[in-house]
């Protein structure tokens, strides 16, 4: 291993336990990030579960690989309101003004953000089986779904990471964080089969990453059949694959452009 | 060897003009200040002197380092403490000055031990275990500068190290500097507190509008100004005229006198005239209320070298 690989790993871990224990001592962070997924999950499965009906698989399987993909993608924000914090705070200059290496602080907050991503989909997982959702397939499919979810988690978060050190002030953040995750996650088979959608949402959300992760997931869970995706779309049939895909994508982008921003971040 | 160098830094934003070639060398082992009202141009050459801003054009060396060309190795041997205390509110003191160890490349054992010391020497070792939400702002400058010095660096930068603080925490904070002095630590400080300036730093640069307008000791500039002055407050109204007229002949000048507080002013120079003073009133049996003699303050030297006070650059 390099020595800035090394050092990037060792600064990266210490900046990680600065932004753990910052969770510990804060922990409505955490509590709200745990309820609002719980709270999707109940009014879907109870409010719109009623209206919506899906071909071949009740509504509430169909929901949760929906809920989960929006959750992480939601989740993502705390890293652009994390770094919009330290950038605010002055803490950032400190680093930046420390012998350590350049991508720390973005490793660091974003692996911390991961955990706490972690801790959210058990939280949600046992909320799922609560209102009667199942995962269907074998131990592998499922670890394989949860291995997907989490790297999905990672790879948004080094978006809101580029997002979080562009803005002026956690008040923006607060809002920018989140308005383009609206129609990312909503243009999407999340919560309604992209069948009924006009042309041009239906292709923007066939290709949707969100897509790809949210049909990965029901695959993988067993969450659907033939009758609810006749897999007619190439994005559908090759889900998995494709899912990994725009991770790897999204990390391979976004990783390079959030180090030079934060490079450059302060030295205005 | 001179521990900072900075040759004719420019730096611009848009059209602004935030440093305009400004020129600054520090021996080793001396402190330095940096004096100017706000917006001077004094955050910006700590910036690009500690590694934070790439200047437009010039050079800085620092311990003979090129900091242009090798920032990460100029980062090994500075200890920069900004206007902002840049600590984390929700970690503790020693987990604050923890992390910095480790950041700073100390193994694990060492950083604790390293903390520990801080903490005790910053007189933070009580409040070492509580988050730093709950310190006052004198303590948090303290935590701040302790975080700042932990791998004793050669050259230590303190922008508006105690602005906003109460006297008392500022008298702390600057026994704190004097003591880091003694121990060979360079530093170059900023403050827009003339008394700051005269008390901590031996050789000192005036800057606005981005550049160096004078340089020299606190005593070399209230000299450059001139004007000293004797300030004479005599017992009775009966006898201010035969103590103007001694003041005059002392003096060579023409004293000015306020009959309402029976004071008498006279420039003069040098402390000669106010032991002539102290002994011909003597001799004539004068009874003095007050004498002293006054030297202008660095607030007269900005007034003389800007044409406005440093107030008034504060507050357009």
């Amino acid at each position: 291993m390099s020595i800035s690989m090394r050092s990037a790993l060792h600064d990266g871990g210490v900046v990680t336990r600065r932004n753990i224990l910052k969770m510990k001592r804060l922990p409505d962070i955490v509590v709200f990030a745990t309820i609002q997924p719980i709270m999707f999950v109940l009014l879907f499965s109870y409010v719109f579960g009623s209206a919506i009906t899906v071909p071949g698989v009740s509504y509430r399987e169909f929901l949760m690989a929906g809920i989960f993909t929006q959750t992480v993608a939601f989740g993502s924000a705390n890293t652009c309101i994390g770094l919009a914090d330290d950038l605010q705070k002055g803490i950032i200059e400190r680093f930046r003004s420390l012998p350590m290496s350049r991508s720390a602080v973005l490793i660091g907050r974003t692996t911390a953000d991961l955990l706490n991503n972690f801790f959210v989909v058990v939280v949600l997982t046992g909320s799922g089986l609560v209102v009667g959702w199942r995962i269907r397939t074998g131990v592998l499919d499922a670890i394989a779904g949860l291995v997907l979810l989490l790297l999905f988690a990672y790879a948004m978060s080094w978006i809101s990471a580029l997002v979080g050190l562009s803005v002026r002030s956690v008040e923006v953040a607060q809002s920018a964080g989140f308005i383009w995750l609206f129609p990312f996650t909503f243009v999407s088979n999340a919560f309604v089969p992209t069948a009924g959608m006009p042309r041009v949402l239906r292709v923007v959300s066939e290709w949707n990453p969100i897509t790809a992760v949210t049909t990965a997931l029901r695959k993988l869970f067993g969450n659907t059949n033939e009758q609810l995706a006749p897999y007619t779309s190439w994005p559908d049939r090759h889900a998995i694959p494709l899912a990994f895909a725009w991770c790897v994508l999204i990390l391979w982008v976004f990783v390079p452009l959030s180090v030079r921003r934060y490079r450059i971040a302060t030295s205005r | 060897m001179p521990a900072i160098v900075a040759e004719a830094i420019v730096k611009t934003y848009g059209r602004v003009t935030a440093l305009d070639s400004l020129d600054i060398d520090v021996e080793e082992g001396t402190v330095f200040g940096l004096l100017g009202p706000n917006g001077a141009g004094k955050t910006t050459a700590v910036r690009v002197l500690t590694t934070l801003l790439r200047p437009d054009s010039g050079r800085v060396e620092i311990a003979g380092i090129d900091v242009l060309a090798h920032p990460e190795r100029a980062r090994r041997i500075i200890g920069v403490s900004g206007q902002q205390a840049a600590v984390d509110d929700y970690l503790t003191g020693r987990e604050n000055l923890e992390m910095f160890g480790e950041l700073y490349q100390l193994p694990r054992t060492k950083a604790r031990a390293r903390a520990n010391e801080l903490l005790e020497h910053f007189d933070l070792a009580a409040a070492a275990d509580r988050p730093v939400k709950g310190y006052s702002g004198g303590m948090r400058r303290r935590l701040d500068l302790a975080g700042a010095i932990v791998s004793r660096p050669r050259v230590l930068f303190l922008d508006e190290p105690t602005t906003g603080l109460d006297p008392r925490s500022r008298n702390d904070l600057w026994e704190v500097i004097t003591d880091l002095v003694r121990l060979g630590t360079t530093v170059l400080l900023t403050t827009q507190y003339l008394e700051e300036a005269d008390r901590l730093a031996g050789d000192i640069a005036v800057v606005d509008h981005g550049s160096v307008i004078a340089r020299g000791t606190a005593d070399e500039l209230k000299r450059k100004v001139g004007g000293e002055r004797l300030d004479v407050v005599v017992a009775q109204r009966s006898q201010l005229e035969i103590a103007a007229a001694t003041l005059r002949a002392i003096a060579g000048a023409e004293p000015v006198v306020d009959a309402r507080i029976r004071e008498i002013r006279v420039p003069v120079r040098g402390i000669g005239a106010l032991t002539e003073a102290v002994r011909r009133f003597d001799e004539i049996g004068l009874e003095v209320l007050d004498i002293a003699l006054h030297r202008p303050s660095l607030d007269d030297v900005f007034l003389a070298l800007t044409g406005h006070t440093a107030d008034a650059a504060t507050n357009p």
